[in-house]
This record gives C-alpha cells, structure tokens and sequence, in this order.
C-alpha cells in the first residue's frame, strides 16, 4: 500500500509504542499518546501492537489511498469519511485505491490513530520507529508530515492477508467493512466530566494539606499551553509546598504531575524529558493515561486517589482486554478459512 | 540488610514512581561518593536484569527503574506470590541487588574525555560578563574552567546533555533573566555553579562562554550519547580555526 498526504491538518507524526533503554543517555521515551487506541489500529489489521502507526492531531488531515489499502483507524471521536462515505472507526477496513480519507468534525478526544497491514515502513532509530521531534530522529525523517509525504507500508502479516481477502468479498463503494468492530476501547467516546485516576506521588507529603486536599476536590482545566511533553492544568487552587524545598533531578515517567513554583501542576506525557527536578504531587495510573491524552485544551477533569494495588489491578485488567481483543481476532480468521 | 546499612551513609529509600516505575533513593546530596554507588547499582541491574526490568535511569542520588508490572507478576517466583503489591515484588528484588558486594567500590575504569572548546567571540558571547561579574579577565575565566576535572552526574534535560559536577566558584554566573530562544548546538554555558554543554539546539538561560565542535547526541550511534554517567570531562581551549578545522573533520 501507499498513502500520499493531501493535508495534515494540525500535526501528524509516525509513532509506535516508544523508545526504550536510552532514558539513561537523555533520549525521550516518546510513543503514541494514546497507547490503547494505537495498539487496537494495530491488532485490527492483523499486525503486532508496536508497528508504527499515524499520530492524528485533531481535525483537518486528507490522505489519498493509491492502492487497496487495509486500515483501521482509532481514538477520537470523529468524523472520518473515505470516498465521502462515513468510514466507521474502531473497526478494520479495507479501502479501495483511489479513496480520499478526510478527518473533520470532532466530537470528543484530539488524537487518532491510523495503522495499516504491515505498518508503517520506517525505519527504527535507536530501537524504535517513534517521532522525536527535538532530536530529529525517528519516524518519517525525524519530523511531522507534510503535504505531498508518502508513506508505504511493510509486507502484510499472514494474518492480514487473511483479513484482507475475507473482506475484498464485501465491496460497498469505496471500503469494505466487517460487521464486528472493538469500540469496547473508545476512551473518546467517554469523555464527559472524565475523572482521571491518580496515586500520591513521591513529595505529596511535602505539601500544604489545603493543596494535598485540593488536587483531588477541585476541577482542573488543561491549559492552551500544553503539548506532547505535556499537560499544564490551571485550577483554582495554587498548590503550594508547605516549605521551600530544593530538589536534585531525578527520573520522572508517563503521567508524573508535577508542580513548579507557580502552582500550577504539568502532567508529564510521551514527549517528557527523562529528568525532572520539580515536586511531584501525583501519578497518573497508566491505564488513565490513555483518556487523559485524549482531552484538550480548555476541556476540565478531576482527579481521584487510588492506591497503588488498585493502580495495578487496572493496567492487569487492561492489558487482559488487550490480550483478549488480539486472541479474538486471530480466532476470527483462523476459522473463516 | 546489614551490610548495605554500614555502606551507605543515609537509609535507602523506595519510592513507587507510579505503578511502572521505582524510585532507589541512596543519598541526599550532590557528592562523587553517592553517585558512584548509584553508578554501581545501575549497572548490576544492567548487568544482570531482573524479570520485566525495562530500563534504568540513574541520577545525582538515586536510580529509577521502569518496569512492566504484567511481566513482573508473571514471573513472580514462590516466595514472592504472598506479596500484596507488585511494588512490593520490585522492592524485595532491589534489596537482592543492594545485599550483592560493595556499593562503594570504585567501579569500573573510569573515562575521561576531552571535549575541544572553542571560547568567547561569537560562540561565547556571554564570556566577558561572567568574567566581569567574578572580577576576572576573559582569560582567566578560560583557565579555571578549562582547568577543572568534571565527572557527568547524570545526562538529563536534552539527550547527551551532561549534569557537570566539580565547576569552580570563581567562576559563576547567574542565568539570563530572559532565556533565549535558541542556542546552538554544542554551546558551553555556565548557570549559577554549573558547567555544561549544550548537547541539541534548545532554548535556554545559561552565560554562553564557548562552544565545542563535537557532537553530544550521536543518534546513529549504538550509544546515543558521548558522554556517560559517570564519566570525567576536562574542556580543551582551541582557536577558531581549529574549531573550523575540526568540523571539516580535518582535526
């Protein structure tokens, strides 16, 4: 398959799961933001969870098909249309050479995820197939898409020519489509006063009690200023340590909040540096991460406390969907032939 | 735990970094003592990782480590089924790591790598001030920082960029109180009683005083970085023309 990029739309990057065991030499660990969303694309066309996938900011992006092309597309919830008609997200499809695939109105969530058979052909830097925009390295030449950029695909897997042939039975215009789909992981479809599940982090002891009671009674808002590298939320509260304290850097991971002077807390995400040497108030547990990346600016949440034990049962519990969802698929086409 | 009690002067600590990360906490304080027991641990969980260890990140007086909690579970031996958490799991195969030997050994051979540095003019426009504010000349400044034997802490902030420990007090400065937008690759800065290099283009407040032809981040590389923790630095002055020189790859 090929796809040529008509449009970008607001930012579209290459990411796969991330960029490990370079931490120590200063190399973000990068990834999609949303990795739940960018496994499923991934699962649904037959492929391994880390291929590379599309990183679709928001709306705006046009891609032109230029061979029958086996995609899935998810995240945010939006209206993506193939050939005009509304291409279903959360699901496999196979699009015919010659489709354009627009990304417009967006309901709910800002990022989504377009994985095709194979993956992405990219080549892997330093372990992995990830953006790292700073670094310029990574994905499609170490930068973001633009107009004109052609991406290919690698070969399909068995299992994606298997998928691929059961649906080239089921034309219908411009994509053919399975009737079953895996919106079981629709974050975005979800995001109405979202609560975002966090644990205490390591200096929560070390803030006033009004701030320590404030990060998980009051709503937050995420900030204009936030990006990839992460979130600024603005409360009403600022929080505030109970003394001066000066802090050595250290290790900081995906969903770190952190306080600098200002009290006003950032949320650490994919694109964060290895290093931080702010307070850190709080954790986002890993499976929140995923909903929280899919929020904007401007939009609110809350936090709400869970203990490390819960934490963990979640991201066990997540990973058994994912590991269900992947066996499910296999079954599906290992009977169908 | 006995032994590791007498090797280290302050109790370890453990902290979860959320529920896929550990924080080992072996010191309070910026000394070489404390970062090369963090530099030996780091390495024996690289040497030898435990189940589901993903990767290691030390720093000036702890080592975090990222793991995955799934494969940490999954490989849990007998003893550690009663555990309630698999924090806890973590926690006692650290301790198994802290009990092998002597933290404070001095560790492998250390290297020491000399990085050329190109002063003042146009790569270090802000020489003349952190000179004037330590009363000193352009040239002094030169020779105490080019004097100096700077062991790399830990790399953080922009990949290769090194934390520099051992800069002279004679020499610093305090940061621009408006950073700038951009610096170049490679400049050479001093912020307050640091030193370090400036490893990619990035924003930043640091007194520039020189700049090194020589790549930091080495992405190509199989070691994405010329520096390593735990490494000695001792700066070089070159002139213009060899810093030309040297990025011509004729040096």
């Amino acid at each position: 398959m090929t796809i040529k990029v008509v449009r970008t739309g607001l930012h579209v990057t290459v990411q796969d799961l991330g960029r490990f065991g370079f931490q120590k030499y200063g190399v973000i660990a990068g990834g999609a933001m949303d990795t739940g969303a960018a496994r499923a694309a991934n699962l649904l066309v037959g492929n391994a969870d880390n291929e590379a996938v599309l990183e679709i900011t928001l709306t705006g992006t046009e891609l032109f098909i230029e061979k029958d092309t086996l995609l899935a597309i998810c995240g945010a919830r939006m209206s993506v249309t193939a050939g005009g008609e509304l291409l279903p997200l959360w699901r496999p499809a196979l699009v015919r050479a010659g489709t354009s695939v627009k990304f417009g109105a967006c309901q709910s969530g800002c990022r989504s995820y377009l994985a095709v058979a194979g993956g992405l052909d990219v080549p892997e830097v330093l372990g992995s197939k990830s953006t790292y925009l700073r670094g310029a390295i990574g994905g499609f030449f170490g930068r973001a898409l633009k107009a004109d950029d052609v991406l290919a695909a690698k070969a399909p897997s068995l299992l994606s020519e298997r998928m691929e042939h059961a649906l080239r039975l089921g034309w219908n215009g411009s994509f053919a489509l399975p009737h079953w789909h895996a919106s079981h992981f629709a974050i975005a479809d979800n995001l109405a006063d979202p609560i975002i599940r966090a644990m205490t982090g390591t200096h929560y002891e070390l803030f006033t009690e009004a701030s320590r009671a404030g990060l998980f009674s009051q709503s937050f808002q995420i900030s204009v200023q936030s990006d990839r590298m992460g979130y600024r939320l603005e409360g009403t509260e600022k929080l505030k340590l109970a003394k001066p304290l000066e802090l050595l850097s250290e290790a900081v991971a995906n969903g770190t909040v952190q306080v600098p002077a200002d009290g006003d807390p950032i949320v650490l995400l994919a694109d964060r540096q290895t290093t931080g040497g702010y307070p850190r108030i709080a954790q986002v547990a890993s499976v929140d991460i995923a909903v929280f990346a899919q929020l904007k600016p401007g939009e609110r949440f809350r936090f709400e406390r869970i203990t490390q034990q819960e934490a963990e049962q979640l991201y066990l519990d997540s990973e058994r969907d994912m590991r269900m969802l992947k066996a499910a698929i296999a079954l599906k086409f290992n009977a169908a032939k | 735990m006995e032994k590791t009690a007498t090797e280290l002067q302050a109790p370890i600590e453990m902290l979860p970094l959320g529920d896929s990360a550990i924080i080992i906490r072996l010191g309070s304080s910026i000394d070489e003592e404390t970062n090369r027991i963090v530099m030996n641990l780091s390495r024996r969980f690289e040497e030898k990782p435990f189940a589901g260890l993903i990767e290691c990140v030390p720093s000036f007086v702890s080592v975090a480590i990222h793991y995955d909690p799934l494969l940490v579970k999954r490989s849990r031996a007998a003893a550690e089924l009663q555990h309630a958490t698999i924090f806890e799991t973590v926690c006692a195969r650290v301790q198994t790591y802290l009990s092998l030997g002597q933290l404070n050994a001095s560790g492998q051979a250390a290297r020491t790598i000399e990085i050329p540095v190109c002063y003042g003019g146009e790569h270090g426009p802000d020489l003349g001030l952190v000179a004037e504010h330590n009363g000193l000349t352009e040239e002094e400044v030169i020779a105490i920082h080019a004097g100096g034997i700077y062991l790399v802490h830990m790399l953080g902030f922009a990949p290769g960029f090194p934390y520099l420990g051992g800069m002279s007090e004679r020499i610093a400065a305090p940061r621009h109180q408006t950073p700038r937008t951009i610096i170049p690759q490679g400049s050479v800065g001093i912020a307050g009683k640091q030193t370090g290099v400036y490893s990619i283009a990035t924003p930043g407040g640091w007194q520039l005083i020189g700049r090194t032809p020589l790549a930091l981040f080495r992405p190509q590389d199989e070691i994405p970085s010329l520096l390593r923790p735990g490494d000695s630095v001792r700066f070089k002055p070159i002139t213009e023309r060899q810093y030309k020189l040297f990025l011509e790859g004729e040096l």
